[in-house]
């Protein structure tokens, strides 16, 4: 048995080091957009946080052309083995983005990249292309998990307007596009061959699953956005299976996540055709999570390689 | 306002004894890895190493957040102290810790307590398992000895087995109680007015319950006295990552886990906003 992934080279087995759409990656474990903030980080932990970075490239919380204050509070809630968050892409916008927050994440060891949101075509049109000419960043992650105020359609959620979105920013951007998928879409698989038809470069799945929990002492809805994304291991046998679905139908490289907590999980995701991985709501439990899962996940294929050897 | 950097992982720390103390539980571990001189305010992440999750609802998954009430040097490391009161899963799971489980933290995360204002005395105003971070507040004060003036230590409870937390305070503590079992039946805040009414030059730091909170807020308000308070919020991990823990300021939301959770009084419009305390 061999772990397996599709990133140039075509196996991580062995050597730890891959390539991601042509961008050389010390390892393949990647955090899910929105899971750690390395600059906030960096202010609890200090310049250990670099020494011992646990990622291997680090995804940026998405950007939106303007702030946004986020949900209201309560944004947060618990369920068996995961979390339902209702945050509300809370950012600086693209100014202060690009002003703040992207010299400091210049400084990680690791390459960037940036996600970006547009509630237009327009919008998303003007995000990637002022991105795309900063040389800090290194790929570029559209998240489509939002309604297109045009269309009234979430744009992550069918395949025509996915590829509509990824035709019009293919040709602003040099840098490899990657298309952040929504497992709440019908067949993620037929949005990610449409991603890849209209140029994308690599997709990654999954994000949260839509979810909601009421407040047991008013039978009201408990979080302050009303509904929330389900994430953690409670949906990480739904993102093995979208994983597997998208791999098998895709020849572009696909990052997979979802409730990824141990090496044992990243290697079922490799084995299911991921090129690379994901971790996120695992950070929250542990700031080192993304290291400690990547060593967990070397072992792993070495093991297995001396199993194959014998 | 002080912050002492927590390494960039979770670690382990091996639980010295767990003491009942009537209404609440103290977890003591010894934590060989992190730094020895947390600031009072603090907070670390706790969970169970072992047996996290599979309680009520087959919770908790979540990390809780927990300022530390005491921290003091021993072999090895520093011994830290935290005060937790049964109430949910995760709770319960590090209530039922015993000697030599280990207890996974991270921290300490935050920012602690700021200076005692210059010309003024130190007033600490606590409410229910809110007592803990001006344990370790009051001890530093008192370390700090010098000109200092040594704080005044006002405690409210619910009941009298919630108010034995009022033993861990060398200080004689004053105490009130909601039902008069302990003390006299009175809120907390009352006994902060009496205080001010007698001396008004002050710097209150609370921790409590948010109706508390917002009745020390608005009396330091009203009175022009310096007051910092360290507020709860639900977090998912204690370092800026997951934004769920943000609290309402007058500049916006902040993320109470990165910039508090002792923030100045002054800063709020009001403790109870829309889903405080959840």
């Amino acid at each position: 048995m061999t772990i397996s992934g599709k990133a140039a080279g075509g196996s991580v087995l062995g050597a730890r080091s891959i390539e991601l759409c042509g961008v050389a990656l010390r390892g393949p474990v990647l955090n899910g957009s929105g899971t750690f903030d390395a600059i906030a980080a960096r202010r609890a932990f200090g310049d250990s946080l670099l020494d011992r970075f646990p990622f291997d490239a680090f995804v940026s919380k998405t950007i939106t052309l303007e702030p946004r204050r986020g949900n209201p509070p309560p944004r947060l809630w618990e369920t068996a083995a995961g979390m339902i968050n209702s945050i509300g892409l809370p950012n600086k916008g693209l100014s202060g983005f690009l002003d703040e927050d992207l010299p400091r994440l210049a400084e990680l060891p690791v390459p960037l990249v940036v996600s970006v949101m547009g509630f237009s075509l327009d919008e998303l049109a003007r995000l990637v292309a002022s991105v795309d000419a900063r040389d800090e960043v290194a790929l570029i992650e559209l998240n489509v998990s939002c309604p297109n105020v045009e269309t009234g359609l979430v744009m992550g959620a069918d395949p025509a307007e996915t590829a509509r979105a990824v035709e019009r920013m293919r040709p602003l951007a040099e840098k490899p596009l990657i298309v952040k998928l929504t497992p709440n879409a019908n067949e993620p698989a037929a949005v990610a061959a449409a991603a890849e038809g209209a140029g994308a470069d690599a997709v990654s799945l999954v994000n949260t699953l839509k979810g909601m929990a009421l407040d047991p002492a008013t039978r009201r809805p408990w979080l302050g956005g009303r509904t929330g994304g389900l994430s953690g291991p409670a949906v990480r046998a739904i993102a093995l299976e979208q994983v597997a679905a998208v791999a098998a139908r895709v020849r572009i490289p696909v990052i997979g996540m979802g409730g990824i907590a141990a090496g044992t999980h990243a290697a079922e995701f490799l084995d299911a055709g991921a090129s690379a991985l994901a971790v996120g709501t695992e950070s929250f439990r542990d700031p080192a999570a993304g290291r400690r899962i990547g060593a967990e996940l070397a072992d792993l294929a070495q093991a297995r390689s001396l199993e194959r050897a014998d | 306002m002080a912050r002492t950097l927590a390494p960039p992982e979770r670690r382990v720390a091996r639980v010295s004894g767990v003491e009942r103390l009537g209404a609440y539980h103290v977890v003591t571990a010894l934590d060989e890895s992190g730094p020895v001189e947390p600031q009072p305010g603090q907070f670390y992440m706790l969970s169970a190493e072992h047996g996290w999750g599979g309680g009520a609802d087959e919770r908790p998954y979540l990390p809780r957040a927990f300022s530390y009430a005491r921290a003091r040097p021993a072999q090895g490391g520093v011994s830290l102290s935290f005060l937790l009161e049964a109430v949910g899963p995760g709770t319960e799971r590090l209530s039922e810790l015993r000697p030599d489980d280990g207890l996974a933290l991270v921290g300490p995360l935050g920012i602690g307590f700021g200076a005692v204002r210059a010309g003024t005395r130190p007033l600490l105003a606590g409410g229910g398992v809110g007592v803990a971070p001006l344990l370790c507040l009051g001890e530093a004060l008192l370390a700090a000895g010098g000109d200092a003036r040594p704080p005044t230590v006002l405690l409210g409870f619910r009941s009298a087995g919630h108010a034995q937390a009022a033993a861990l305070f060398g200080e004689e503590p004053q105490v009130v109680t909601d039902d008069g079992s302990v003390g006299r039946q009175a809120l907390v805040t009352e006994l902060l007015a009496a205080e001010l009414d007698n001396e008004p030059a002050a710097t209150v730091f609370a921790c409590g319950p948010p109706p508390m909170l917002e009745a020390v807020r608005a009396l330091c308000s009203e009175r022009d006295v310096g007051c910092e308070l360290a507020l709860e919020s639900g977090m998912a991990c204690g370092f800026g990552a997951c934004f769920g823990c943000v609290v309402p300021t007058r500049r916006g939301y902040i993320r109470l886990c990165l910039e508090g959770p002792v923030v100045d009084a002054a800063a709020l419009e009001s403790v109870l906003f829309e889903g405080a305390g959840h």
